[in-house]
């Protein structure tokens, strides 16, 4: 066990896949000499070389078009996007290319790559730097969408990621990077994409969040346990595929949910776990699903992102909300 | 010849004022015009220097500096006119000042005030994060100019980073194919965040690439504001007859990429001294000292004023109330729509409004 934040723990995860398959390269703007704007790939370029740690020049779609290429042809490429908010420039490529190449072959080719790229609001980004942005993916089918919100929780994902056999977009909260420390298993491990963690049990009111947002969420848990609620908190892990399982099993338990996000609130994931509810537990709920995400708008300038992000306040508004709502 | 060679191709930038401030060519540029172009480029880099010193005390947030462009952002903004647009990227302070910008809403901006950054007042694009995607805005731009025959030029200010970018490729094509009054200022300085020229693009340069595309190509000294200025005074009247140009002005970024930066983990300062000697301000001053058009007491005189005037600038935008977020979610759209008015109540509601 050693502590580390979550960018040590990436760090530490990135070399360790790399030293054990030699197909395992990593592509990206400025992450050789820079060791990338957050220090993700720091020194990998000096143990690895620049063979398997490639600066490249600026460009999105290349990044990620020659990504699927190599990913077909039985490299294990993982590429960075500096900021989620520049995915769009890759947009056809990962939606339209990676995300299909299975279906659209019958199978004959897939491409297993991976993605990294930081998103998450609170930290006084220029525009375009902090949006979450994973509903766009979880609707582009054929892609796999993981947000961790621990620094072990990074390393056991994204070493699965890069052992996956299809395309994973792999999300980092910048907010977290650096926020906490725990102790991390040195030996490599993986945890199941697609399973959520039950981070705490109780029975009154089921609250779900993941990635940057659960920074906030964990805040409110604790104020609300000290008013006297039982909350049971899932952090989700992986938004594709979705862990229904555990969601449907903690509302049948509780009978209320509420679900607590960053991204804008329109047809965003609150929504499409409202429906799961909705069509597998109806009768075991309560009171409707709520959502405390950010408002529909694109994220906004400094001055008010603290007011944009769902904070501790909101989330026990709406969770209290809930509970006043409810027909039991 | 059947085959194309790369380096059949010779491309030599245009200078007009060397590094020790001789004039080696001509120019058409007045006395008076002589001093304000200095006055631009010392007020670019002041606040520049301030700014960086703004963000380390943490009293505005991140910020990209500017130092060493101050010739090709003044140069090329001076050589436009009112009517023009402009499409810059975030380390255009030097460019937006000469078209009007305010000192106090760049340091707005980089507070994150809801209204800071540029105007429309001052026909410039707002600033742009996303690499090279001004480029086809500026096109589009010039595509409107061009149809109502209004004789106004576009200018799309990039980096050398954004040439890789699918955009910069695209807007070029069309800029060519459908004759548009653009010009494309592509300032080389050398390194995208922390990458290279070299490993940017495996072209001898920038300007060639123009060829590519059928239009014309120039690469001038972009630390030679003299040099700037005329190529873009001839690009403006070209660019009115419907022929695009490709400027590259080779220039250096002398600070890091944004204050966030560390430019020692991947460049030495040995390589960086060879472009502090072509420093753009000092031959330029020296050039005007040698014209008997200026004086260490001008100097004084102009730094002094600058600094008031630079002082009273964050002031202003230190004491201006920020928006609230129930203001900004009202312009997300002409009319909100309900699920936004709805939100929006719900924020007034929340006792988050205070
Ligand atoms: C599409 C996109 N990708 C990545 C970035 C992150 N980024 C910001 S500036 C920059 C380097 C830009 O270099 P260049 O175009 O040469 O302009 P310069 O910063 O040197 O003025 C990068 C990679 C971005 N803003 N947009």
């Amino acid at each position: 066990m050693t502590e580390m934040n979550m960018i040590e723990a990436i760090n530490f995860t990135l070399k360790q896949e790399m030293e054990k398959d030699e197909n395992v390269l990593i592509l990206g703007e400025d992450i050789g000499r820079n060791g990338g704007v957050f220090r993700a790939t720091d020194g990998l370029v000096d143990t690895f070389g620049e063979r398997r740690v490639v600066d490249t020049p600026l460009a999105e779609s290349a990044i990620i078009g020659t990504a699927v290429g190599m990913a077909v042809r039985g490299l294990k490429p993982v590429a960075e996007i500096q900021f989620l908010g520049f995915i769009y420039e890759s947009m056809d490529q990962i939606a339209a290319q990676a995300a299909r190449i299975r279906f659209r072959s019958a199978g004959n080719y897939h491409a297993p790559m991976v993605i990294r790229a930081p998103y998450s609001g609170g930290v006084k980004t220029p525009e375009l730097h902090s949006d979450s942005l994973e509903a766009l993916f979880m609707h582009s089918a054929g892609i796999k969408v993981i947000m961790p919100s621990t620094p072990s929780d990074a390393k056991g994902l994204l070493s699965a990621a890069i052992a996956d056999p299809d395309p994973v977009l792999f999300l980092e909260p910048m907010k977290l990077y650096r926020a906490l420390r725990e102790n991390v298993e040195e030996e490599r491990f993986t945890i199941e994409i697609g399973e959520a963690n039950v981070v705490m049990e109780g029975s009154d009111i089921t609250l779900i969040s993941w990635g940057a947002a659960m920074a906030e969420t964990k805040k409110a848990v604790q104020m609300l346990e000290e008013n006297g609620y039982s909350i049971e908190l899932i952090d989700l892990r992986t938004i594709v595929p979705l862990d229904e399982e555990t969601i449907i099993d903690s509302v049948m338990k509780t009978s209320r949910c509420v679900v607590v996000h960053e991204a804008v609130k329109s047809a965003g994931v609150g929504a499409e776990i409202s429906a799961i509810i909705n069509e597998k537990a109806l009768f075991y709920i309560s009171a409707p699903v709520l959502r405390v995400t950010g408002y529909d708008s694109p994220y906004p300038v400094a001055t008010v992102e603290n007011e944009w992000i769902p904070s501790m306040d909101r989330i026990v508004r709406e969770v209290k909300h809930v509970w006043e709502l409810s027909l039991d | 010849m059947n085959w194309i060679e790369p380096n059949i191709i010779d491309v030599n930038p245009l200078q007009q004022l060397n590094e020790q401030g001789i004039l080696t060519g001509e120019t058409s540029i007045s006395d008076e015009e002589k001093l304000e172009i200095y006055k631009w480029m010392v007020k670019a880099r002041r606040f520049d220097e301030l700014a960086v010193k703004f963000q380390r005390q943490g009293r505005i947030g991140t910020y990209a500096p500017l130092i060493g462009q101050e010739a090709a952002q003044v140069g090329s903004a001076f050589a436009l006119e009112k009517k023009d647009w402009i499409f810059p990227s975030y380390r255009e302070a030097g460019a937006c000042f000469v078209r009007g910008t305010k000192p106090s809403s760049f340091f707005k901006y980089a507070m994150g005030h809801l209204h800071g950054g540029i105007l429309k007042e001052e026909r410039i694009f707002p600033v742009q994060i996303i690499i090279g995607a001004q480029t086809l805005h500026a096109a589009g731009s010039a595509w409107a100019d061009q149809y109502k025959t209004n004789g106004a030029v576009s200018v799309a200010y990039v980096g050398d980073g954004a040439t890789s970018q699918g955009d910069f490729h695209e807007a070029l094509n069309f800029a060519s194919v459908f004759q548009l009054p653009v010009i494309y200022f592509v300032q080389n300085n050398q390194w995208a965040i922390s990458v290279p020229y070299h490993k940017q693009t495996n072209s001898q340069s920038i300007a060639q690439k123009a060829l590519a595309y059928g239009m014309t190509g120039v690469q001038v000294d972009g630390n030679d504001a003299v040099a700037v200025y005329e190529t873009m005074k001839q690009a403006r009247s070209l660019a009115r007859e419907g022929k695009p140009v490709l400027i590259e002005a080779l220039t250096h970024r002398m600070g890091p990429h944004t204050t966030s930066d560390d430019p020692s983990k991947y460049r030495s300062r040995e390589a960086d001294e060879a472009w502090d000697k072509k420093d753009p301000i000092f031959r330029y001053r020296k050039w005007l000292e040698g014209l008997q058009l200026w004086s260490e007491e001008e100097e004084q005189d102009l730094n002094a004023s600058i600094e008031e005037e630079l002082k009273q600038a964050f002031n202003e935008a230190a004491e201006t109330t920020t928006a609230s977020l129930g203001e900004a979610l009202g312009h997300v759209y002409e009319k909100p729509t309900n699920r936004l008015k709805e939100q929006i109540l719900e924020w007034e509601g929340s006792g988050e409004s205070k």
